[in-house]
């Protein structure tokens, strides 16, 4: 049993940082109207706070890692007259007509709309830092910020979504290979 | 531990800081969009959109973006973080951007260009 170094950094980005920040939504929407309902008082808002931040530093692990290490090996030009374009998932995809979509709807969608989630969650964030308990008092700012943790875990999800399909169907691979167990 | 007095807790901060930062990343997320659709509309445009080869015209879009995000929301905090802006306007604006952006980075809707 063995597996690639790209397609570690392949399963940290997608499932380590991105499936993390999905999780974390659960926890930030509770937070966020637990905060508003009165519930919390200044001092406990401090492992909010953190929650948040974590939030953030992992959205942007998630988009940096994968537009800046995952996403350069996806769309790697093979040289003239491969025939084996397992190695180049984007190829790959596109070689086929029943793949094609994974590529020119799956992955042109997710490689732009994930974005919306690092910035909407770092906003959100910042704002909860400078108000804390007193967004209690500010209604519209409270729901507008709550609208855009929905589209963060939006755009995260379709992105999330994507990605896993692609993978499916034309997994990123090459690179060092790791060998986990030797065969029985 | 710092705990803080009835006062403090009553104090109602103004809502320029926030409204500065929704309103930025509504800009932000629009020139995210904006820059999608023209790097995928014109071949030349999405040229010099390239940062970063491997990563191709995706560095430019996304920096542009981020810049353009970053820089709105130190500007508008400045002018606007200690007073109380037109909440209303403000938020209406940055969701309909928010909502544009959403279709701009939809595969469909781009081609349309």
């Amino acid at each position: 049993m063995e597996i690639t170094l790209r397609s570690v950094l392949t399963i940290l980005h997608g499932m380590g940082f991105g499936a993390l920040f999905l999780l974390a939504f659960s926890g930030a929407f509770f937070e966020l109207v637990r905060t508003w309902q009165g519930i919390t008082t200044p001092s406990s808002e401090r492992p909010v706070r953190i929650y948040l931040l974590v939030m953030v530093v992992l959205s942007w692990l998630t988009v940096l890692s994968g537009a800046y290490i995952i996403y350069p090996w996806y769309r790697a030009i093979a040289p003239p007259g491969t025939a084996d374009l397992s190695a180049y998932p984007q190829l790959f995809l596109k070689s086929h007509p029943n793949t094609i979509g994974w590529h020119s709807f799956g992955m042109e969608w997710k490689e732009h709309v994930a974005w919306i989630a690092p910035i909407s969650i770092t906003m959100v964030t910042a704002v909860y830092f400078h108000y804390g308990h007193q967004l209690r008092n500010h209604h519209a700012l409270r729901r507008a910020i709550l609208i855009f943790v929905a589209i963060a875990f939006f755009a995260a999800a379709v992105a999330g979504f994507s990605g896993a399909m692609i993978n499916k169907y034309a997994p990123v691979q090459g690179g060092h290979i790791f060998h986990l167990l030797h065969g029985a | 531990m710092h705990e803080s007095s009835p006062n403090e807790l009553d104090r109602t901060l103004p809502n320029g800081f926030g409204a500065a930062a929704i309103f930025a990343a509504g800009i932000g997320c629009f020139s995210l969009g904006v820059f999608t659709v023209a790097g995928d509309a014109s071949k030349s445009f999405a040229r010099h959109l390239i940062f970063y080869t491997p990563t191709g015209p995706l560095s430019g879009v996304t920096t542009c973006a981020i810049a353009i995000w970053l820089l709105t929301w130190v500007l508008l905090s400045l002018r606007w973080r200690s007073r109380d802006v037109p909440l209303r306007q403000v938020l209406t604006i940055a969701f309909v951007l928010l909502g544009v952006s959403l279709l701009l980075t939809f595969p469909p809707i781009i081609d349309l260009f």
